[in-house]
């Protein structure tokens, strides 16, 4: 018996060793095997670990929020999956890391994740420490009022030093907004995460929360008829894939990626399956940042 | 070096707020503190137990989720803490008066928490002062009252001190916990906003606002010291 297990055991590493051979020469031959990623590439890296690490939200309505089913859930997840289906990485061989607005730099830096989607907000000072692909979605800062404040109409609203305005800590709504506000220490609250600042509307310990349409969106849908969005959106925030500094060939196979599902209407469909749902408003395709 | 003195300040602001919070919940501990160390000793049962329940649940609850309920649970009671709003106070603390509540909540937190560890702190010292003392009072007449305000406290503050000092050191270290929970501008949020938005080098501030901190921890640390080589002599 025992013997017999062995020699099963023997085989199967055998048969393993050729498989892998074989693959290598694949990849070595160049566009007729699995892989016809360029050698060393970190296309060809993902696709022969048939793995993926992901950096997302989970605490945003629409674009990443784990539920109850464990995984993460929302446009920033579709978009991943287009990327690693691009990569022939299956699905359920991706692997999910949150990624709060202070650590997306970071992880990246150390190498934790290959890619970050976290409603990313392309700017400068970002791009000095890592690389951008896309944007995939342009986004706006708008403001979250309760359904019945008419007295918020816009950013303007702020100006006079009286309202009370939320955002989060080291992010980008939260600069723009200083510019709008009266006083800042009796204006602005920041906490770490946007869930804090919608219980802090709630209570009525402010009057408002700030940050992207899409965001706030999602929680317009989720607390039903409890809050309204005021006024137009007053930025344009280009939403990127983050990846690590210098790896041009890898932002180039991103940037296809998300062109080609431009034109084939994956995209428009993760669009309409998450996200789009919150937010009616037609769907304009944003124009790939090449530079 | 240049990273602090470019942010001189905001690391300058910074450290005005975190005095403020530290000096009003400093007060605040101290004020809960002696009142649950006397509740703690009184002869009624019922204090006592009080005492006794509010050191167990403050001193063994992590500070953060006493934040959490002073910043999220006050208001979910209908509470702006809006008692704080001292007339006159405001005036020179003026994160005191404003209509968001959160320096007022932190306050709250501060010296909920570190009353307990005041009252533990008194009572160490109490417990120094030889039981003859007491006795001797109450042999002559003296309420339980003036008991502790003529003969037990003057002598149990002594021997207090000093671990009544590192209460105080540590909470002023835990003031920083204060910026996750809605107060802007403090400390070591305001500086680790600069290295995070700013995009200013991380190591030369961190170092900024650790010395902040020791200019308030230090000098409390030398005085008690000083305070301790007096009562040495007076002994």
């Amino acid at each position: 018996m025992r013997k017999t297990r062995i020699v099963a055991a023997l085989g199967a590493i055998t048969l393993a060793l050729t498989l892998t051979a074989c693959g290598g020469d694949d990849s070595d031959g160049g566009g007729s095997g699995t892989s016809n990623f360029a050698a060393g590439s970190t296309m060809e890296k993902l696709n022969k670990a048939k793995k993926i690490r992901v950096g997302t939200k989970f605490d945003q309505p629409g674009f990443g929020l784990k539920g109850l089913s464990g995984k993460p859930e929302g446009f920033d997840v579709e978009i991943a999956k287009l990327v690693a289906k691009a990569l022939d990485v299956p699905e359920d061989k991706i692997e999910y890391t949150e990624t709060p607005s202070t650590v997306r730099e970071q992880v990246l830096q150390q190498d934790k994740v290959d890619i970050v989607v976290a409603t990313y907000t392309i700017n400068d000072k970002r791009k000095a420490v890592i690389d951008f692909a896309g944007p995939y979605y342009i986004a706006g800062q708008s403001i979250l009022v309760k359904a019945d404040d008419a007295s918020i109409t816009g950013p303007d609203s702020f100006k006079d030093g009286t309202k009370k305005v939320c955002s989060v800590t080291n992010s980008t709504p939260a600069t723009n907004i200083e510019k709008y506000l009266g006083d800042k220490t009796k204006q602005l609250v920041l906490f770490d995460i946007y869930q804090k600042c919608v219980d802090a509307l709630k209570g009525g310990q402010v009057d408002a929360v700030t940050t992207d349409n899409v965001i706030l969106s999602g929680f317009v849908a989720t607390n039903e008829g409890a809050f309204k969005l005021a006024g137009k959106t007053f930025t344009e925030e280009p939403y990127g894939i983050g990846l690590k500094k210098g790896d041009t060939a890898f932002k180039t196979f991103i940037n296809d990626t998300l062109e080609k599902a431009f034109q084939d209407g994956a995209y428009k469909k993760a669009w309409d399956d998450t996200a789009g749902k919150n937010d009616t408003s037609e769907l304009k395709i944003p124009t790939i940042d090449r530079s | 070096m240049g990273a602090v003195i470019d942010n001189f300040d905001v690391l300058a602001g910074g450290f005005w707020l975190t005095l403020q919070l530290v000096f009003l919940a400093a007060i605040g501990a101290l004020v809960i503190g002696t009142v649950i160390a006397v509740f703690r000793i009184s002869p009624v049962p019922p204090l006592r137990a009080v005492g006794t329940a509010y050191v167990t649940v403050f001193r063994n609850v992590p500070l953060t989720i006493v934040f959490f309920f002073s910043a999220f649970g006050l208001p979910a009671l209908g509470s702006n803490a809006s008692f704080l709003r001292i007339p006159g106070l405001d005036q020179i603390f003026t994160r005191l008066g404003i209509d968001l509540p959160y320096f007022r909540f932190a306050i709250i937190a501060l010296s909920l928490y570190t009353g307990a560890f005041v009252c533990e702190a008194l009572r160490s010292g109490i417990n120094a002062v030889p039981a003859g003392q007491a006795e001797a009072a109450r042999a002559i007449g003296l309420t339980f009252t003036q008991n502790l305000r003529f003969v037990v406290l003057p002598q149990a503050w002594k021997a207090a001190i000093v671990p009544l000092g590192s209460v105080i050191i540590a909470m002023i270290k835990n003031s920083a916990l204060a910026g996750f929970f809605g107060v802007v501008g403090d400390l070591s949020n305001s500086g680790y906003e600069r290295i995070t938005v700013g995009g200013e080098p991380a190591i030369p501030l961190m170092i900024g606002i650790s010395v902040g901190f020791l200019i308030m921890t230090v000098p409390l640390g030398v005085l008690l010291d000083r305070i301790e080589k007096r009562r040495a002599v007076a002994r």
